[in-house]
């Protein structure tokens, strides 16, 4: 199983870093003709080369400068350093662990009371689909100045504008969910004479759990980049969003692309904890893997 | 105090759609007394669902009387005073056997104690002991169909509505829950009214047949079927048995004549 999938899945990657090599090269390399032409020398292709591979400022950093920036700010760092990827990335994830727990609540709730009632379908969901359509780069820094000047500050702000991007999905997927259940299995429940939240809690509930785990797949992302985002109107004190504002200010391009390839495998390995839990909530509750 | 349990006068319900209005139920005057087993059979559209869910509280009717244990319909529900089989036996996939056929007393607000006393007792009346830690895809499909007659019959109702519950089952499986439900027919002495679109079936397993016929539902012909209370499965061969279904056969053709 394992080595039928190993094969593919490294050649994918090793073509992604082809690409990306191949890009570095031919991004960097006018910088160093430039900078020849400055002293009034000549330089050949496989003069350049090598060099495109090791400049201070690149505009496209190699995959293994990426790797030793990465090494350097992680293992090499105290994690209360300033300078620790670990301690700005944990500053983000605390951001977005917050704004999902929140988003995750709201999306639920809001879900329970559309299913529940007409009125609130007809005069929530417009305005749950609108507030998607704003960008969250417009909204995010308002959020901000508002809640710090009622005295909100530090993590708070910044999980609310994950839980702005998270909710949505857990929203929309449990109206799905808890609106699942076959005609024939709320006639059951009628027959039984079971009330509104015995349906809710016997059959809706158990019904929704799949649809949950796969929109909190969804809303774990959002989450991350809303607490990147958040991160950006602060004056970038910390978090991956400081390093990536800090990076691009002084026009540290390795520390850009650390700190996004960080946010990257952030992300994946948060989608992928839902995934498992996702997984094994469902073997609990005996139902086949699909 | 009669021995009535399910009574209809005039029933009628018309269902409204978007283009038209359709007559499901036309004129149902229908008297099912208690321990009666009585089988709806008709064609398609005849409305003999219909009928078994106006009686269940599940639909609606537009015109006419119906009482059941000589309430209306929704008091009789809230009185929980039957058990619905549909035809798909609707388990749910997260429940495991025994949970499942604790559902209907966990909503009652049943003591634990006497849920597995429930439990213990139904699961043998419907042959499935042994299986109350299974998950229902662990069962096969009359398996499956066994345990949502027992969890009916875990509410400890009077009565049985049955929506052709071996409709999707096959022949030989199907011959066999026959047999089976009518032995716990006689057994409990509960009033049935089962719905089915075949002959034999009908015929094997009812005191009364009631045939029905489409657009508008009505009801065609009541035809008793007198033979006796155990039957064994050969008895289909039996010159009596081959009679009542040749009626059968007929009231089904001359009901759709007009069509």
């Amino acid at each position: 199983m394992i080595k039928d999938r190993a094969l593919p899945v490294l050649t994918v990657v090793a073509m992604i870093i082809a690409v990306w090599y191949a890009g570095a090269a031919l991004l960097n390399l006018k910088f160093e003709y430039d900078q020849a032409e400055r002293i009034g020398k000549e330089m050949s292709f496989t003069e350049a080369l090598p060099k495109t591979m090791a400049q201070e400022r690149p505009v496209l950093p190699a995959p293994h400068q990426v790797a030793v920036e990465i090494w350097q700010t992680t293992v090499e760092k105290k994690v209360t350093s300033k300078r620790s990827l670990i301690y700005h990335a944990w500053i983000t994830l605390s951001a977005t662990l917050l704004g999902f727990v929140f988003g995750t609540v709201l999306g639920i709730l809001l879900a329970v009371g559309i299913i529940h009632s007409r009125v609130l379908d007809k005069s929530l969901m417009p305005w749950i689909i609108t507030s998607q359509t704003i960008p969250i780069l417009a909204i995010a820094p308002m959020i901000i100045v508002v809640l710090n000047s009622i005295g909100i500050t530090g993590l708070v702000p910044k999980a609310i504008i994950s839980t702005y991007l998270s909710f949505f999905p857990v929203a929309v997927g449990m109206v799905k969910g808890l609106g699942s259940p076959d005609a024939i299995n709320m006639d059951l429940m009628r027959t039984f004479n079971a009330s509104r939240s015995q349906i809710f809690w016997k059959l809706r509930w158990p019904t929704a759990v799949p649809y949950l785990f796969t929109s909190m797949k969804i809303a774990i992302a959002a989450s991350l980049v809303g607490a990147i985002v958040g991160e950006l109107p602060t004056g970038a004190v910390a978090g991956l969003g400081a390093r990536l504002l800090a990076g691009s200010y002084y026009g540290q391009t390795v520390q850009i692309w650390s700190a996004l390839i960080v946010a990257a495998i952030l992300a994946g390995s948060l989608v992928a904890i839902v995934g498992l839990v996702g997984s094994w909530l469902n073997r609990r509750m005996g139902l086949r893997e699909a | 105090m009669s021995n009535t349990v399910i009574s209809t006068k005039n029933l009628d319900l018309v269902f409204q759609t978007a283009d038209s209005p359709v007559h499901a139920l036309s004129d149902i005057n229908l008297d099912i007394e208690k321990g009666e087993f009585v089988s709806l059979i008709g064609p398609s559209g005849c409305g003999k669902t219909t009928l078994l869910r106006v009686i269940a509280d599940l639909e609606q009717p537009t015109g006419g009387e119906i009482t059941v244990n000589g309430m209306t319909p929704e008091q009789a529900r809230l009185a929980r005073a039957y058990g619905y089989v549909f035809q798909a036996a609707a388990l749910y996939p997260w429940r495991t056997i025994e949970q499942n056929i604790a559902l209907p007393l966990e909503v009652m607000g049943i003591a634990k104690a006497e849920q597995q006393k429930r439990i213990a007792e139904n699961l043998a009346l419907v042959d499935l002991a042994g299986f109350e830690k299974k998950h229902p895809w662990q069962l096969s499909g009359g398996m499956q169909q066994r345990a949502s007659i027992a969890r009916a019959l875990a509410v400890e109702p009077d009565m049985l509505l049955m929506d052709e519950p071996f409709g999707a089952l096959d022949e030989i499986v199907r011959d066999h829950l026959n047999e089976q439900l009518n032995k716990l027919w006689h057994r409990t002495q509960k009033t049935v009214v089962f719905v089915t679109h075949s002959i034999p079936e009908a015929v094997y397993l009812s005191t009364k047949i009631v045939v029905m016929s489409p657009r508008p539902g009505k009801i065609y012909d009541i035809i008793d079927c007198d033979l006796g209370d155990e039957r064994p499965l050969d008895i289909r061969e039996s010159e009596k048995f081959l009679k009542i279904a040749h009626r059968v056969r007929e009231g089904l053709k001359a009901g759709h004549a007009y069509d």
